[in-house]
């Protein structure tokens, strides 16, 4: 790697006001051709160019990002990594992805903050236990390191839950996965970036695809605001603008898009060194580095691309953060925002080739992505 | 968050209401003749435009009528509120 990070390059950056450092990769303009085409700059597409250049060697390759590195769904979600996941295929799939968060920092020369602090998932009626529990015992036979704990390991694991029986959604209980937890999302992408470009790849940025242009079966390359690029191979990582590139190309997919929201509060010293979910409320809490409070919302049950949403979703999930922790009570929220998800009918990714030849996606992975 | 006018009860808040996806999906008329992949169109498959959709609503906390919507997905800005059984406004 040309520009190393380590101990000693901090000491020698340190000497120059760290004013030198070079640029984490580069900024380039579009090829006219390439034998790849990557739509999208989020953590899943630079991924994608990061693992096809390195495992399978294509290195002329562009990364199309409409926006900037960072700036999509990427740095909006709440940062949590977990792979304890009912059936069988999403097992293996997230507990694959969990195995490479961990030793990512290493192979990517990059901080990305990965923690491993656990992640709790209350259960606050009788059909969640049921659920929780079946999941627990489906997690162990994929050798996932899921528990059950009870009302009191609950309490004893993570103690500012109000586990009192009389609030008005109780907690019955738990699963807790320790080797979950969260990592700084803009860091990944931002090391993937780095890592791809390092091996040839071209990321483009702020660069909108307008249209995809086929000859009978095959695509031929991709309109763009930066003009037209040639390409027999395109991989769309849109997320939430899925359905948007597919109708480009005149497909449908089982996707809708909603925006789904998250908040964080001021920074505070630890008080919560994990992370809690409660599916049944849409309650997510943990607890950044810098000490803020990273709260994860619903999504509102329409379709929309206003990276926003409802006021009301916000305030369902600050009632149930309310009655889970009074000790929150008087923080004060700094900032709130949206992103969007693209959700299949049964909340699972869809990572596939179309009938259009090479078209490929990735997506549908709604609220479960990073 | 925004404000619907509901055909039959005036203008109330969206949380009183609730979305039931694309309008204008129609049900196949022989669902015993369906062979798997229409019935995945007919159930799963979606526009999902950004920009203007044609949508069912139904004022789940109100009058507990469904009636359609023109609404713009990248705005929320709706365009025109008709009921079930009225021709879609042409744009």
């Amino acid at each position: 790697m040309k520009n190393k990070y380590s101990i000693f390059s901090l000491i020698k950056n340190a000497f120059s006001q760290h004013e030198n450092w070079k640029q984490a990769w580069g900024d380039p303009e579009p090829k006219k051709e390439y034998e790849a085409i990557i739509i999208g700059g989020g953590g899943h597409g630079l991924a994608t160019a990061y693992y096809l250049a390195k495992k399978h060697n294509m290195r002329n390759i562009a990364v199309l990002e409409k926006g900037w590195i960072g700036g999509g769904n990427t740095g909006r979600n709440t940062t949590i990594i977990r792979s304890n996941y009912l059936w069988d295929a999403s097992a293996g799939l997230y507990d694959h992805a969990l195995k490479i968060w961990e030793n990512l920092s290493q192979e990517l020369n990059y901080n990305i903050m990965f923690s491993q602090r656990g992640v709790m998932n209350l259960a606050h009626n009788l059909q969640d236990v049921r659920d929780l529990k079946r999941r627990t015992h489906a997690n162990r036979l994929n050798g996932i390191d899921a528990v059950w704990l009870s009302t009191d390991q609950v309490k004893e694991f993570c103690p500012i839950i109000n586990t009192s029986p009389d609030i008005r959604y109780p907690v019955l209980g738990g699963t807790l996965q320790r080797r979950a937890g969260t990592a700084r999302h803009d860091a990944v992408a931002w090391g993937y970036a780095r890592g791809a470009n390092e091996m040839g790849v071209d990321i483009i940025q702020n660069c909108e695809v307008k249209g995809i242009k086929r000859n009978g079966d095959q695509v031929e390359g991709v309109e763009t605001s930066k003009g037209f690029i040639k390409t027999k191979k395109i991989g769309v990582v849109a997320a939430g603008h899925s359905s948007v590139i597919a109708n480009m190309a005149g497909l449908k997919l089982p996707l809708e898009s909603k925006p789904l929201q998250a908040l964080v509060s001021e920074p505070v010293k630890p008080i919560i060194d994990t992370v809690v979910m409660s599916n049944a409320v849409h309650a997510y809490v943990s607890q950044s580095d810098k000490g803020e409070l990273v709260i994860g919302a619903g999504t509102d049950a329409y379709v929309s691309y206003t990276q926003r949403g409802s006021h009301d979703v916000v305030e369902g999930t600050l009632k149930a953060i309310l009655e889970l922790y009074p000790i929150f009570s008087r923080m004060k929220m700094l900032r709130q925002w949206g992103g969007i998800v693209d959700i299949c009918p049964d909340a699972s990714p869809i990572i596939s080739k179309t009938n259009i030849k090479g078209l490929y996606f990735n997506c549908g992975w709604g609220h479960w992505r990073f | 968050m925004f404000l619907i006018n509901c055909p039959y009860c005036g203008e109330r808040d969206q949380s009183e209401f609730s979305c039931g996806g694309e309008a204008h999906i129609v049900r196949p008329k022989q669902p015993t003749e369906l062979s798997d992949d229409q019935w995945a169109e007919y159930l799963f498959m979606r526009k999902n435009i950004k920009g203007v959709q044609f949508e069912r609503w139904n004022h789940a906390h109100g009058c507990r009528k469904w009636f359609n919507m023109v609404r713009d997905t990248s705005n929320d800005k709706i365009h025109a509120v008709y009921k079930m059984g009225e021709k879609p406004p042409v744009e």
